[in-house]
């Protein structure tokens, strides 16, 4: 399913009016279709494609996967998105879908991009559910991440910092009406607060930013960590995965692969840097060099996967 | 993404910069006022010369982790060198270290990581065995390095607080220098980093004092400060001229007290292969 945003009877006026105003509007128009358009990847779950940049004012910060699982009898947003805006979006599309209420706010981790659509949906008043180290990291980090957020897109556009309002310590279940999603609270991996989702019904697998795909990785929990969680939603069965980065749906085993491979390189290679005496600064520009090529936004992110790996595993 | 909004935030900082750019002279003149006050509050009446040839400092145009910006610093050996200070100009605490070498001590080689704030100025000025001061300066552009909130490796370093490794960086000739690398386990809060739970700043809690002595020879002392990374990792010279220990004691801001030593024979050599 497709949706596209009508251009206003008022855009088009002034685009009747004035043919210089004519690009600038379709380039909007484009913009924010891109930043809209979802796809109902399976019964139900419909999930926006986050685009492959930096946060940026064009964009909203609408860089992750999100979206949502329609049951029975109410709605489940799986991240709710990088801003206000992104959330608000995401909102009026699920209006425009279905009639249910939206009962429960997923959100998979701290990381700005994943939370800060959350405040949109505050007058549904639903059940907001993080990982039980949620709390804490968004004590630390939240207004830290929304005054950098602002810095980009805006002043009062990143949105407010919303609490869990239920915590998983472990695993839980959320009934949507005829339609469960099993959640997991996992040990410290990409973050050390990443929840999981998996519809029963779909064997869908919400991996967030569990798993990558495209987007080169960020590492913020415990290199080790993750690649233990990656056996461990290997192990879930799953007939499909969406994840946190990439496309809306994709086959989790060769997904995981290549993100296995990008991890392991990082492990393997920063062992043998410090092995060799070599400093921190040094590690970056030798270590896991060959998978340049098979990521988006690697010389972004990358040097700074590798100082994290390095302070992780020098103490080995 | 993560904690990588820091890199979507460094590259929309660029912009910002961009009126800096503009404005160059202004930008410097504000920079050497800054530097001009330092000195005169860390170099009371003395006088700076200038560090080339003798001095020399290594520091990433960018950082790529605000909280740990690797510093090098080399000298000559055409001075004597007794102390380096290292003074991030736009730090919330300037004087971030002063190192002073013992007898046992090859001042040609010292690593440090530190946190930087914002874009600065790094000076590292030595002071050989007359007392003159030589200075040499590097820009860094990082931010938010000592407000940044806590890594995923804060809780295990209040853990295992005061724990420490040593290895060698290069063979043991006894009389001849030798490089190492001295880890401590420490979190180093400066005081500026939000607390998880209380929503409270942390209070400051970091190591003041390291002294590094061989055979009952002074090594380095090292007087930091809030600057000093998380998990501090040095990289020294010294100078063996028996087979002895290294002895390590470190204190903090709190009180507490570290001490290790290491049989240099016995410890861990890294190999030079890769």
């Amino acid at each position: 399913m497709r949706t596209v945003p009508a251009v206003s009877r008022r855009q088009a006026l002034f685009g009747g009016l004035c043919l210089c105003c004519v690009s600038a509007l379709a380039r909007s128009a484009t913009d924010e279709r891109r930043l809209l358009e979802t796809e109902e990847i399976a019964t139900g779950i419909h999930i926006r494609r986050g685009v492959h940049e930096t946060a940026s004012a064009d964009n909203d910060d609408a860089i992750a996967n999100v979206g949502f699982v329609i049951g029975r009898e109410c709605v489940a947003v799986t991240d709710a998105g990088g801003s206000l805006k992104d959330g608000e979006r995401l909102r009026e599309h699920i209006r425009s879908i279905t009639p249910l209420p939206v009962r429960y706010v997923l959100m998979s981790h701290v990381h700005p991009d994943h939370i800060f659509g959350a405040g949109a949906f505050l007058a549904d008043k639903p059940t907001f559910v993080g990982h039980a180290a949620l709390p804490n990291a968004l004590a630390q980090r939240g207004e830290y991440y929304r005054d950098r957020l602002e810095e980009i897109i805006g002043k009062g556009s990143a949105g407010p910092i919303v609490e869990p309002t239920m915590l998983v310590a472990q695993r839980a279940q959320l009934d949507l009406g005829q339609r469960v999603l099993e959640l997991r609270a996992h040990p410290i991996a990409h973050t050390d607060n990443d929840l999981s989702a998996f519809d029963v019904q779909t064997k869908t697998l919400f991996a967030s930013d569990l798993l990558f795909v495209q987007r080169v990785p960020s590492l913020d929990g415990s290199l080790k960590g993750w690649l233990n969680e990656l056996k461990v939603l290997a192990s879930m069965g799953a007939a499909r995965a969406v994840p946190g980065h990439g496309p809306a749906s994709v086959d989790f085993a060769s997904a995981s692969a290549k993100l296995h491979t990008y991890l392991n390189a990082l492990l393997r290679e920063t062992r043998q840097a410090i092995a060799a005496g070599k400093d921190i600064d040094a590690a970056p520009d030798m270590v896991a060099l060959s998978e340049r090529e098979k990521w988006t936004l690697f010389d972004e992110y990358h040097g700074h996967n590798v100082i994290q790996a390095f302070k992780e595993l020098e103490w080995e | 993404m993560g904690v990588r909004i820091a890199a979507a935030l460094m590259l929309a900082s660029i912009a910002s910069t961009q009126a800096i750019a503009q404005a160059p002279a202004n930008e410097e003149a504000k920079a050497e006022q800054r530097w001009s006050e330092l000195q005169r509050a860390i170099f009371p009446d003395r006088t700076l010369n200038n560090g080339q040839g003798i001095i020399e400092l290594e520091a990433p145009a960018r950082a790529l982790d605000a909280a740990l910006v690797p510093l090098s610093v080399t000298t000559s050996g055409t001075k004597p060198v007794r102390k380096i200070y290292l003074v991030i100009d736009n730090n919330p605490g300037p004087l971030a270290g002063r190192f002073t070498f013992g007898e046992a001590a090859d001042p040609s080689i010292l690593k440090v990581r530190m946190r930087v704030n914002t874009y600065t100025n790094i000076h590292a000025v030595a002071e050989d065995a007359e007392g003159q001061l030589y200075s040499v300066q590097e820009f860094v552009k990082a931010s938010g390095g000592c407000s940044a909130p806590a890594g995923s490796n804060d809780p295990k370093a209040l853990e295992e607080m005061g724990q420490m490794r040593f290895k060698l960086l290069s063979n043991v000739t006894l009389g001849q220098p030798v490089q190492a690398q001295l880890m401590i386990r420490h979190p180093n809060f400066n005081g500026m980093q939000m607390d998880q739970v209380t929503r409270l700043y942390t209070p400051a809690h970091f190591i003041k004092t390291i002294d590094i002595t061989y055979a009952g020879q002074s090594v380095m002392q090292v007087e930091s400060d809030i600057a000093l990374s998380t998990d501090p990792v040095i990289t020294f010279g010294f100078v063996p001229r028996q087979n002895d220990t290294l002895k390590v004691v470190v204190s903090d801001s709190k009180g507490n007290r570290f001490e290790r030593s290491f049989d240099v024979a016995a410890a861990e050599q890294v190999s030079e292969a890769m």
